[in-house]
């Protein structure tokens, strides 16, 4: 196999830029019918909590056009139902797992970091930025003083690398970045989902419980693409980028924009195989254009 | 990709489409559907009406731009399927009283058709309830040994269940809420549920439905559920 997207994310050695992201791809068990998962760069698991999570009530999906909105509010099993239902069967696949883990104060985000030192993952995903969970994780990454300070405490307590994932929703982006990488984070991945709203007129209501949602897909792309620019323009550490990618073309955008991975996640619910077309899109055009690594064009713009 | 063999319309907003399609395909599961690239975003998840080797048929109603895109498509062209999907209705040796409302009525054709093949000597009765137009009901006819149909008013007034039959039912939520309710508990209930759906195969959790036992997932767990799972309260 070609080795022309190869990727070193810190000292992680990637097979290929492309993983699913957080929210969008289960455990990775749903999809194994659709392809092997070892032919991704990596997965990133739904977003775990230290307690068991229902998750919001309600209606959870709403689409708009090119988008889709969300407030699932973080349903997940926990992180000890996670260890032992889930990381035995992802430990074998021979792809980089990426542990997405939010919290409702430092306290949860400590001890669910902890629980994670027993595991031998690679790379955590701090997840500061859920909109979609009132005491969530979003009220400290939207703020680069408070997203700087909780990184700090729990790059000092895990032994795994950690990733700040960002949101869009608050102070600059590359402000909250930078707070992140001086607190010792190894990687930002952005964006997560845009606050939005929706109101059915019909019901004379807004849609969603939380009043406020998450909005995704290709709706969003150029809003990530401006603010992985920004980002990539600002810190030294690795950037994973996402929002509305969807196409190989979008994926390199975001790589000439600066990213060195990138993350795919509501185009799964469009097209299961996305991240699979994504890769061979990618090595044809590296093919095409003569690169013997997709790192050639990393960041030209 | 499956072609599609026939898109007709039954009444306004009713269509019924038929695509190739053979392999294994229980009562009470669907298939995800799209004809479009990335708007609408999301494929549709449209149960099963009726299959039989080679041919599988969707009842659906439009009800917005997807289904519209859906209705607009003609014998020839092209609509992508995934599928089948959930856990559909089970076998059962009993009598089978099935009760269905508006376009809740679309799984139901099959589900009384393959119970009619598997239990030739067994009793099937069907309560269709319609707002406005019915459509379908004849081909009921020929397959059930009883159709009570209402047009109008509330299908649950005139629902008696027998000491032996088990009630599978599908249609607004409220209907179902009815049903559940006023069944003897004796007997056996399975209700099929609907939710806004992105994946159709579990890794989302935007369809998650509270059950007794924690929240289910629609698409995967379900559609289908016994009544006590759903309707607890």
């Amino acid at each position: 196999m070609s080795k022309c997207l190869e990727t070193m994310f810190n000292e992680i050695l990637f097979r290929n830029p492309v993983i699913p992201a957080s929210g969008t791809f289960g455990f990775g068990r749903e999809y194994e019918a659709f392809y092997d998962l070892e032919r991704l760069g990596g997965l990133c698991t739904k977003g775990l909590t230290l307690e068991p999570r229902v998750g919001n009530k309600g209606i959870r999906l709403w689409e708009t056009p090119a988008g889709l909105m969300n407030s699932i509010g973080l349903e997940n099993p926990g992180i000890d139902a996670f260890i032992k239902n889930e990381w035995p069967h992802l430990k074998d696949i021979n792809t980089v797992t990426i542990i997405n883990v939010g919290g409702k104060d430092e306290d949860s985000y400590l001890k669910a970091i902890e629980k994670l030192n027993l595991v031998d993952a690679q790379l955590i995903e701090l997840n500061i930025s859920c909109p979609n969970v009132k005491s969530g994780g979003m009220a400290y990454g939207i703020k680069a003083a408070t997203a700087g300070e909780i990184t700090k405490k729990v790059v000092e307590i895990s032994k795994h690398p950690i990733m700040v994932k960002l949101s869009p929703n608050g102070d600059a982006i590359s402000d909250i970045a930078l707070a992140c990488e001086a607190a010792g984070a190894k990687g930002i991945s952005l964006i997560n989902t845009l606050q939005g709203m929706a109101i059915d007129y019909k019901k004379k209501s807004a849609v969603f419980n939380n009043l406020y949602a998450g909005l995704s897909g290709p709706a969003v792309k150029p809003i990530a693409l401006r603010m992985t620019h920004q980002v990539c323009q600002t810190v030294t550490i690795p950037v994973m980028a996402m929002g509305g990618i969807s196409t190989w073309e979008d994926a390199l955008e975001f790589i000439m924009a600066g990213a060195t991975c990138i993350q795919m996640g509501t185009m799964n619910f469009n097209n299961p195989l996305a991240p699979i077309e994504v890769i061979e899109g990618l090595e044809n055009y590296c093919q095409k254009e003569g690169l013997s690594n997709i790192s050639e064009i990393r960041g030209i713009i | 990709m499956a072609i599609i063999q026939s898109n007709d319309c039954l009444i306004p907003l009713i269509y019924k489409m038929s695509v190739d399609f053979t392999g294994a395909v229980l009562p009470g599961q669907f298939f995800m559907l799209r004809a479009w690239d990335k708007d609408p975003l999301l494929s549709r998840p449209i149960s099963v009406h009726d299959y039989e080797a080679g041919q599988l048929t969707f009842l659906y109603q439009v009800v917005g731009k997807g289904t519209e895109i859906l209705s607009q498509l003609k014998s020839g062209d092209n609509v992508e399927i995934q599928g089948p999907y959930g856990n559909g209705f089970p076998e059962i040796n009993g009598d089978l009283c099935v009760v269905g409302g508006g376009i809740g009525v679309a799984p139901l054709h099959y589900l009384v058709k393959k119970y009619k093949e598997n239990n030739p000597w067994g009793t099937c009765r069907v309560y269709l309830g319609f707002r406005e137009n019915s459509y379908g009901v004849e081909a009921y006819e020929s397959m059930a040994d009883e159709v009570i149909l209402d047009i109008g008013g509330i299908i649950t007034n005139k629902l008696k269940v027998n000491p032996n039959e088990v009630v599978m039912t599908c249609g607004p939520e409220m209907l179902m809420a009815a049903v559940a309710k006023m069944v003897p508990l004796e007997n056996k209930v399975y209700v099929s549920m609907e939710a806004h759906m992105a994946c159709g195969i579990g890794a989302c959790l935007g369809c998650t439905c509270e059950t007794k036992s924690g929240n289910k997932k629609v698409c995967k767990d379900g559609p289908v559920f016994l009544r006590e799972e759903v309707f607890y309260e």
